[in-house]
């Protein structure tokens, strides 16, 4: 009987043996690591996925799969994407929102750069030390306290479209700065400084050589500002009036917390496509104007990936 | 001459627009939490005067958080789910960003964009993801049913801790593998060789080298989801309305958009503020220190 026993289970422990062996084999790739980032990087994105797939349900489920249709985004009637007018406003005013932090936050952020970056007189640190804080100040914080500034100090703007496009700009210039800024390091002082040798005045050697050499950062920086304000949930509600004002985070916010349409899914699916399409544009606009640049891959995508 | 104006001026609207919108706004924080309220409409009555604050409302709101008081279990809830979401968006995210930095070969470039991308997938996208799939009938009932790991659906949905630190971590751990990566990118690897060289075993090697020299990404990035976690109140919301999942943030947010109360609210935000500029504190000193050494792009 034992004798039985042991020639079962042996064959068994030698292949957990091996299996153990080729997990971990040093001589070979690192399998635990792979076996985790390949899973870390399935469940990041495959959620997502199903996300996106159930806005093409044909039923009102989110949860059982019963055939392709548009029928959210604008065959319904009544509750698709197209039809429903709280979901098209939403879609609208995150684009305008986006829109206005992108044309206003971008040229206030290229300048600030530019004067951080070669002005050391008195008050600069100081500059530095404010236009940082947006970055690590919670949104919450942030929310609360131009929600209060707008109610109790300039009373005179009112929350709605103005106070959320002033808030997304105040959130939007650091990212600005700080991509800019790292275009400007990289690009070093050596070109002003053979524009001043040649007789340029720091004016024109600002926007002859200084300007066309820090596109590529305008480029991204404008991609990056479009995808954070797109994606911006806390200050847009804080500064939200409700109505039209209700941007597509607000209304996949109240959404979820009641009982969501695969309508929901859609506009979310709408969202998601605009803001790949942007930051890849982006992306593809910084790789162009780089081109035959020194440099790492990595640096170009540390500066979308910020 | 102009050359000694001409840069602080291109700083000027910048600086002024976040002066006024940004170091403004919070000083009116500061003047309706150490303000009064009006007795008969209940209105906040700021105090700009920091000489004539009330310090009333504060007290209340200290009161509440401390032990024995209403806020005391949401204040040690919020601390309990941040240091359990960061514990395990550590755990998760060292192995990929030091394979993505270490071991990832021609894939890098791949596993780079693709660990980027969540983090231009709006994060309500990603919470809806998760509430179609915790849904009583949803995939993750029906896998757990399907294996037998549970005998029935289980309401994820209705109040329950573990769904909402699933969700801080999924919702986080993004902007956390980043600065890892970028840390661990960095690293020299003639000195792993050389540890290799004087006899240490790949474990010490590990411990004794990349460990500590990836110091500065892990701290940076701990601070970087820390702030935002504490000051959550969205995610609780989305995935469990319950009270018994409340965090800081969702008192806030609750005397702001629930209640008639602004200036407690005012007052918690001021107390979450100075608690949270610790931390802030040494991120903005960490970036400073790695801006000298590379650049801006590379330390965040």
């Amino acid at each position: 009987m034992t004798a039985v026993a042991e020639r079962r289970t042996a064959p068994q422990f030698s292949t957990l043996t091996r299996l153990r062996g080729w997990f971990r084999n040093p001589w070979g790739k690192p399998r635990f690591l792979v076996l985790v980032t390949w899973a870390y990087i399935l469940w990041s994105i495959v959620p997502v996925l199903i996300a996106v797939q159930f806005s093409f349900n044909e039923t009102r489920s989110r949860t059982i799969w019963d055939s392709f249709s548009t029928r959210w985004y604008w065959g319904d009637p009544v509750d698709s994407v197209w039809h429903d007018p709280t979901l098209r406003h939403a879609l609208v005013q995150t684009f305008k929102l986006a829109g206005a932090d992108v044309l206003i936050a971008v040229p206030l952020g290229v300048l600030l750069a530019l004067g951080l970056a070669r002005w050391h007189g008195r008050g600069s640190g100081a500059s530095n030390f404010i236009m940082l804080f947006p970055l690590v100040t919670p949104e919450i914080v942030m929310g609360v306290s131009l929600l209060l500034v707008f109610t109790q100090l300039f009373t005179f703007i009112h929350t709605g479209t103005l106070a959320q496009i002033l808030g997304h700009v105040t959130f939007s210039i650091s990212f600005v700065v700080v991509i800019v800024r790292g275009r400007l390091f990289s690009i070093g002082r050596q070109y002003e400084e053979a524009a001043a040798d040649l007789g340029a005045s720091p004016f024109v050697a600002l926007t002859r050589v200084l300007l066309p050499l820090l596109t590529p950062a305008i480029v991204a920086s404008a991609a990056v500002v479009f995808a954070i304000s797109a994606d911006d949930f806390v200050i847009s509600q804080w500064l939200s009036k409700g109505g039209d004002t209700d941007t597509v985070p607000i209304r996949i916010y109240s959404a979820t917390r009641a009982a969501p349409l695969p309508s929901v899914n859609a506009i979310a699916s709408i969202m998601l496509v605009s803001t790949l399409l942007i930051v890849t544009l982006g992306f593809l606009a910084w790789r162009f104007l780089t081109r035959g640049e020194r440099g790492k891959k990595s640096d170009d995508l540390a500066a979308l990936g910020l | 001459m102009y050359r000694r104006w001409l840069w602080p001026s291109l700083s000027f609207p910048g600086v002024f627009w976040l002066i006024l919108l940004f170091v403004v706004p919070f000083y009116a924080v500061l003047g309706v939490a150490f303000g009064t309220v009006d007795p008969i409409l209940f209105q906040p009555v700021p105090i700009w005067n920091p000489l004539n604050w009330n310090v009333g409302w504060m007290n209340e709101v200290l009161h509440r958080l401390a032990p024995g008081g209403i806020w005391f279990d949401v204040g040690i809830r919020t601390i309990v789910y941040v240091a359990l979401s960061l514990a395990l968006c550590l755990v998760i995210g060292y192995p990929v960003a030091y394979y993505a930095a270490r071991h990832a070969g021609r894939l890098k470039g791949l596993i780079l964009i693709l660990i980027i991308l969540p983090l231009w997938i709006s994060y309500m996208m990603r919470m809806l993801a998760w509430v179609n799939l915790l849904q009583t009938d949803g995939y993750v009932n029906r896998f757990l049913t399907f294996t037998h790991v549970l005998s029935q659906p289980r309401e994820w949905l209705a109040g329950s801790s573990s769904t909402v630190i699933l969700a801080l971590v999924y919702g986080y751990i993004p902007y956390l593998i980043l600065p890892l990566f970028a840390s661990l990118d960095r690293i020299d690897r003639s000195h792993l060789e050389a540890a290799r060289d004087l006899g240490a075993s790949p474990w010490q090697a590990f411990r004794t080298v990349t460990l500590p020299l990836s110091k500065t990404g892990i701290l940076g990035g701990a601070v970087l989801i820390t702030l935002p976690m504490f000051g959550d109140y969205y995610t609780p919301n989305i995935v469990s309305q319950s009270p018994k999942t409340s965090m800081i943030g969702n008192q806030i947010d609750l005397y702001f958009h629930g209640g008639p109360q602004p200036t407690i609210g005012a007052a918690l935000t001021v107390v979450l503020a100075g608690f949270l500029t610790l931390l802030m504190a040494y991120y903005l000193w960490s970036i400073h220190r790695a801006q000298r050494n590379v650049g801006a792009v590379g330390a965040l």
